[in-house]
């Protein structure tokens, strides 16, 4: 189980760790769009209460690992001034069948966009900026 | 009792603070402290009258009672991904 909020760009290629039990290993990465509604975007600065975010992924991920047929799942998401193109969250996970990592893979980045404390502030190429309007929190019941 | 309050993302810009330390009677709820920190000026009037509110790192209900020494986070509707 990895779970990380990170200033440093995200180097896919680590995340990996199939084991030899596996038949199936799912990379997404999100990354900056060069637009929003039409208008040119020419990066993004991602803000996070960190040591929330950091317990919520990893309470993500461990969601995901105990409700989909997985071996493994990792989360990173980043915080900082992003260009356009920039892997902003990776998610990497490996499973013995592909059903069951697609079905990881697509819980935990949904769940990311529902609970993660992150925030976004889009720069457009004209010089404006904005934050990108978002998801209201929900109470958590437990705990 | 004091209680730390933190300002994110569009809160922060808003109220033009990253944070600020309170002082609340005992047994005081979320609900009481939003209503006291919207109270403090005009800036702060522009928060929400129900944002989501972090008690030390997780999204209590407004009838939340705080204790001396909490982290009290008003979180913006979230955007990750």
């Amino acid at each position: 189980m990895t779970a990380r909020i990170t200033s440093e760009p995200i180097d896919p290629e680590a995340l990996r760790g199939a084991g030899a039990g596996d038949g199936a290993e799912l990379l997404f990465l999100g990354v900056v769009r060069n637009h929003a509604e039409g208008r040119p975007v020419r990066g993004m600065r991602y803000e996070a209460y960190g040591e929330m975010a950091e317990r919520v992924l990893a309470e993500i991920v461990r969601e995901a690992e105990a409700r989909h047929a997985v071996s493994r799942v990792a989360a990173v998401h980043r915080v900082g001034e992003l260009a356009v193109g920039e892997v902003s969250v990776a998610i990497l996970v490996a499973a013995p069948h592909r059903d069951a990592a697609y079905g990881a893979s697509r819980f935990v980045i949904e769940q990311i966009k529902r609970r993660l404390p992150v925030w976004k502030h889009e720069h457009f190429a004209d010089g404006a900026s904005r934050w990108v309007a978002g998801v209201p929190l929900a109470p958590e019941s437990a705990g | 009792m004091d209680v730390d309050i933190l300002f994110f993302a569009s809160y922060r810009d808003l109220t033009g603070t990253p944070g600020l330390r309170l002082t609340l009677p005992p047994g005081a709820t979320v609900e009481e402290l939003v209503r006291t920190v919207r109270e403090r000026g005009e800036a702060f009037l522009h928060l929400p009258a129900r944002p989501a509110v972090a008690v030390n790192h997780t999204v209590v209900p407004h009838g939340h009672v705080l204790t001396d020494g909490d982290e009290v986070a008003f979180l913006p509707p979230v955007a990750g991904g």
